[in-house]
């Protein structure tokens, strides 16, 4: 169970590791506020639709099974799209156009294809958990490095940077920024490799 | 007329859809190896992009709307979507096998892409140029359909090539592979950024 949920965290860790689920990972990232709020809603998505794919493993035909995930990944989408328009319609307003889109994030798709079509529904909720957070811990990273350099603050708190580089928060800056990160985890990861 | 025009040209360039607004990163990154297959993926895109405007235009203004049951959006559009892939794949192995064999491998793909149903659900919920009020009439949603895939090929084909080039280059390891790529991709976004500020 615990190798499970830490396998989501760190060795398979969706954005670092499988790069799956770039288009909110690049897009979204301007402030941490917005990664955190995007990673949760992901997680929520991911350990709901995994509980109900693992629940239904067995009703659903192999043949439309896709079709099928994709149904079920859209109703929990469209139940988080609804809750944010009406508790939090500050975020909803930033993040727009992506939480409908979560719908086709790959990572949500993978996970019921790779995990839970083929596991328990305990284990698949720990998956999903797991998953989610490992997203959420990668946007953050990403989200918070964009807002320091970007902006001068960090969840609107200001760093103490006076002229912050706005190309940062600009498309251009979130492919750099995850560029050099996944650069950085390829010098670690070379390193663990010769020891 | 210049209307339409102005919204072509802002979706192919100032709005450029992977690189301006991030929809269809993951073919972006995942098939611009080869030069070849970044175009067939292009080429695939926009037909299924023009088309899936159409239909969730339809679907919207038809069924949506006067059943007023517009929460249901997402659902009704990725369904119809995955649908149309499907048609399409059909339809195409039967009645154009050559163009089938070229785009074949691609299409199932698309069913994926955020780009489809990105473009399906700003196509309503964008505001209209050409009439006063409501959002896109079925011509704009036409010509913004068709031209976001335009954009979307015109980044992936140019990104390919680039990325053809890095293959022969001398990159230190661990930049290796996809840390480079995005790093092109950041200055390739940068260009695009050029185009930003002009109106139409």
């Amino acid at each position: 169970m615990i190798k499970t949920f830490k396998n989501g965290i760190i060795n398979e860790n969706p954005t670092f590791m499988q790069l799956l689920g770039m288009c909110p990972t690049l897009a979204v990232t301007t402030s941490l506020a917005n990664g955190i709020g995007m990673g949760l809603s992901v997680t929520f998505v991911l350990t709901l639709s995994n509980i109900l794919v693992s629940m239904l493993r067995k009703l659903i035909p192999s043949k439309i099974r896709i079709a099928a995930y994709v149904v079920i990944i859209a109703t929990f989408v469209t139940v988080v799209d609804l809750i944010l328009k009406a508790y939090i319609p500050a975020l909803s307003q930033s993040l727009g156009l992506f939480i409908p889109l979560i719908v086709v994030n790959c990572i949500i798709l993978a996970r019921a294809e790779a995990f839970s079509s083929k596991n328990g529904v305990a284990k698949s909720a720990v998956d999903g958990i797991g998953m989610g957070l490992g997203f959420t811990i990668a946007l953050s990273i990403i989200s918070a490095i964009r807002e320091i350099l970007g902006n001068g603050t960090i969840l609107g708190m200001s760093v103490g940077i006076s002229t912050p580089a706005t190309i940062m928060l600009l498309p251009p800056g979130g492919f750099l920024t995850l560029g050099l990160l996944l650069g950085i985890i390829n010098v670690i990861k070379n390193r663990k490799g010769e020891r | 007329m210049p209307a339409l025009i102005g919204l072509a040209l802002t979706s192919i360039f100032v709005q450029n859809f992977v690189l301006v607004k991030f929809l269809g990163i993951c073919p972006f990154l995942g098939v611009s190896k080869k030069l070849d297959t970044a175009i067939g993926m292009g080429m695939a895109v926009t037909f299924v992009m023009t088309l899936a405007s159409i239909m969730t235009w339809l679907c919207q203004k038809f069924i949506l709307v006067p059943l007023n049951i517009e929460y249901m959006q997402t659902i009704a559009f990725i369904v119809i979507i995955a649908a149309l892939v499907q048609f399409v794949e059909m339809f195409l192995q039967k009645s154009i096998p050559s163009l089938y064999s070229s785009l074949g491998i691609y299409l199932p793909l698309i069913t994926t892409n955020c780009a489809v149903l990105g473009v399906a659900l700003l196509n309503v919920n964008s505001a209209s140029v050409i009439s006063s009020e409501g959002s896109y009439t079925l011509i704009e949603t036409i010509v913004n359909g068709f031209s976001a895939g335009i954009g979307f090929m015109i980044a992936i084909v140019l990104f390919a090539g680039v990325r053809e080039r890095l293959e022969s280059s001398d990159i230190p390891k661990a930049l290796q592979g996809m840390p480079i790529a995005l790093i092109s991709a950041s200055l390739l976004a940068m260009a695009f950024l050029g185009f930003a500020g002009m109106s139409f």
